[in-house]
């Protein structure tokens, strides 16, 4: 099989790494040879977040290289913009529609694009955008908004939706995995154009 | 069994697998987590020492007494264990003792991208370099037997993309090893002139015999392929070449120093162009170029940041891979959290208009708008020196306009020696420790002034206050950073005083907080003044004109009410 290239991008402090890492878990219980890249320490700090996965039969290098991502997924609607340039050709791109002002924004030195999602379709052919937020809301926790997205990135990764709920069993705290799975199935029954 | 892991939980494990009975640590992007797993194992004493040197010193005792030790650490925190490292290269070990240190290359949270290689040559200790979780774990059980069987301390290098990087893992069993019988010899341990200038005998010889025994050693490995293409290479970037350029022959260096230099020749020999790729500094070119062997290595590389597969294609095979630019956007740096309490003292010092030498940690994030609380940062602890300097140089009256700003952990790190210099020297500078209750940078790690240990355990609280009086602060004055009144008065007076001072700001890290507070709202009677902007903190906006609190970010801390002059600011719900 062909190296899967996925990057999940996001804001410091929303979750990407959970996501990550569950995908990581699947992966491996599929057989796969996995390498992922995690960002720790300062940037965390709400600042731009990136993380790595790649799976298939020999990875090498744990970074998805520009122009070479399978799936971008993307917590917040500017990170979406600032990484879409990785995704390749036909890439998929699937965008939580929230924003969370930076800084130099906060401080008027700089504007919050009005057009990402537009920008975004030019560039991306095979654009997904969902509410997660608002998802997450409804069911009780703003930060299951991860796993809401993992339910829709997983539908295009080919493997059965019981793979997917076992590795969350495995992953996140135990109190958290009805909690979880309920989000997970939310994001996977989700039909989005 | 097999497992994903982060590079650095191989490390952990690799450690534990051969052995370790002792190991000890300063947390540091990106080495932090490595101790932090040791920690997990009941059979592994674990600690967060003051700092590096002292956590240096306390696995070169715990080798001398027999046992197996590491002691970890990020680049920058090799500067501060220098001093032991240099000597006990000297006297060896007794059990065998590891130095892992962890590089940044790209400098995603550091100051500086110094390359730790150089210390390897420099002090005389040989360094293995993983190039993934895998080998880290088994890297690190070979580390302790070559550190038993030459005796010497033995360096891993880790890079960010390694440490905080996850592949799968075979996980072993512990082998329990004996603790080496102690015997007292001052000529081996006892680093006087007399002793030292024979033991430097010692190291020369060891270093010789190693670099022979480097080129039979397994993990320093010829992969034969198309011998147009040679690259000696090792880490990371042994990765990416493998991704780049799957048919040329590669030299993979496990032992990054001493060099294989035989083994370096039969590579160079047989291919047509050899090539040196490697992180940071040109380490292995220059001592292959040295011995007159002929290379590319920086001609075509930098020696800033990080490799990629892209930048390998494009230097050696003159590849340009197509792709889009980037979209011009604005940035996201790293901020100051929500309700962070360093908020508070930053908005007052910039009322007042004061400079301020700063310091490591996530205070140093305040430099920049709209707080920017300070004007330097340069190393641990160098807060504290620097405004003292800065008075010595310029004189009081121009001093009275300077803080020294410092978290509780660097302080206790490096700063109790730049106190006790202002006291000695009768500087007067005011020092504020910015006190959270933990290292938060790194992710929360427990300190003295804590009270609990990396096991979790009770310990002994260290008392801030006492402390700065014993040193002979006669000043020392402890604040609510989020009473903005009281940090106002306390900071005009303290700067003004021809005294020294210390001003413990005293409040725990945000994050640290666990129950969740209501969030608060801008009402209509806003007048759009922009006061609550200038916290720059990351929940309040502007929206289509009007300032706006962000609820999901938002953690009720409360600061922001206490700047609104027109009590626009309110609890959600009242």
């Amino acid at each position: 099989m062909e190296t899967k290239n996925i990057l999940i991008v996001g804001v410091g402090g929303q979750g990407t790494l959970l996501t990550s890492r569950i995908i990581g878990d699947v992966a491996v219980k599929k057989g796969y040879d996995v390498k992922m890249s995690e960002v720790h320490g300062m940037a965390q700090r709400g600042g731009s977040v990136v993380t790595h996965v790649r799976y298939g039969d020999k990875v090498y290098s744990p970074l998805v290289e520009e122009g070479t991502c399978d799936i971008l997924l993307a917590f917040e609607k500017l990170e979406a913009l600032r990484w879409i340039h990785y995704l390749k050709e036909d890439g998929i791109a699937i965008v939580n529609n929230q924003e969370i002002n930076p800084m130099p924004v906060i401080t008027g030195a700089a504007q919050y694009p009005e057009d990402i999602i537009e920008r975004i379709k030019v560039t991306c052919k095979k654009t997904y955008i969902v509410d997660a937020l608002n998802i997450a809301k409804e069911l009780g926790n703003i930060k299951v908004l991860n796993t809401v997205l993992l339910g829709i990135l997983s539908k295009h990764l080919g493997l059965e939706k019981t793979d997917w709920e076992e590795a969350i069993e495995r992953t996140v705290p135990p109190k958290t995995i009805e909690l979880n799975k309920k989000a997970f199935s939310t994001g996977y029954e989700l039909e989005i154009k | 069994m097999k497992k994903l892991i982060l590079g650095n939980e191989g490390v952990a494990r690799g450690a534990y697998e051969a052995g370790i009975k002792v190991a000890a640590a300063y947390p540091g992007t990106p080495s932090t987590e490595i101790t932090e797993f040791i920690a997990k194992y009941d059979e592994v004493y674990a600690e967060w020492s003051p700092n590096e040197k002292v956590a240096m010193e306390v696995a070169i005792g715990a080798s001398m007494a027999g046992a197996r030790a590491m002691v970890t650490m990020k680049h920058v925190g090799l500067n501060v264990a220098a001093d032991p490292l240099f000597t006990v290269s000297y006297t060896g070990v007794n059990g065998g003792l590891v130095v892992l240190v962890a590089d940044d290359p790209g400098m995603h949270s550091s100051q500086n991208e110094q390359d730790s290689r150089c210390y390897a040559r420099a002090a005389h200790v040989p360094m293995l370099e993983p190039a993934d979780s895998q080998e880290a774990k088994d890297y690190m059980k070979l580390a302790f037997n070559l550190s038993e069987k030459y005796d010497t301390p033995v360096f891993v290098r880790m890079t960010t993309r390694v440490s905080h990087a996850q592949s799968i893992v075979e996980i072993g069993e512990r082998e329990e090893i004996e603790l080496k019988p102690y015997e007292k010899n001052i000529q081996k341990n006892v680093m006087m002139p007399g002793m030292a200038i024979k033991r430097h005998i010692v190291v020369e010889n060891r270093m010789n015999q190693l670099a022979e025994d480097a080129n039979s050693l397994e993990i320093n490995r010829i992969e034969w392929n198309d011998t147009k293409i040679g690259i000696i290479t090792s880490g990371i970037a042994y990765q990416y070449v493998k991704e780049a350029l799957p048919n040329a022959s590669v030299l993979k260096l496990g032992m990054v120093h001493p060099l294989p230099m035989k083994l370096i020749k039969e590579f160079a020999d047989k291919v047509e162009t050899l090539y040196i790729v490697e992180e940071l500094e040109a380490v292995i070119e220059e001592q292959v170029k040295a011995n007159g062997i002929s290379a590319i290595g920086k001609e075509i590389f930098s020696v800033q940041g990080e490799l990629s597969v892209k930048k390998i294609l494009s230097a050696i095979a003159n590849k340009e891979i197509q792709t889009k630019n980037p979209e011009a956007l604005p940035g996201r740096p790293p901020v100051l959290c929500p309700g962070c309490p360093h908020r508070g003292i930053y908005y007052v010092m910039k009322k007042l208009k004061l400079n301020a030498t700063g310091d490591i940690g996530c205070y140093t994030l305040g430099a920049l708008e709209p707080l920017a609380g300070i004007d330097t940062c340069v190393c641990m602890g160098a807060s504290v020196g620097m405004v003292h300097g800065i008075e010595k140089a310029r004189g009081r009256d121009f001093s009275k306009n300077w803080v020294g700003v410092i978290g509780d952990s660097t302080f206790i790190h490096s700063g109790i020696t730049g106190l006790i210099d202002i006291v000695y020297n009768k500087g007067m500078s005011t020092v504020v420790i910015l006190d959270n209750s933990t290292t938060g940078m790194t992710g929360h790690q427990d300190n003295p002034a804590t009270g609990k240990t990396i096991k979790g355990e009770a310990a002994p609280v260290l008392n801030l206050v006492e402390l700065a009086k014993a040193i002979g602060i006669k000043n020392v004055r402890v604040v609510d950073p989020f009473d903005l009144k009281e940090v106002e008065a306390v900071l005009k007076e303290e700067t003004n005083k021809d005294e020294p001072s210390v001003i413990i700001a005293s409040r725990p890290c945000a994050l640290l907080i666990k129950e969740k507070k209501a969030p608060y709202k801008i009402t209509d009677a806003c007048v759009l003044c922009g006061a609550c902007l200038r916290l720059g903190c990351p929940a309040i906006e502007k929206q289509d004109g009007k300032v706006v609190i962000n609820d999901a970010l938002c953690n009720g801390c409360g600061l922001c009410p206490k700047v609104c002059r027109v009590n626009a600011i309110v609890k959600d719900g009242e």
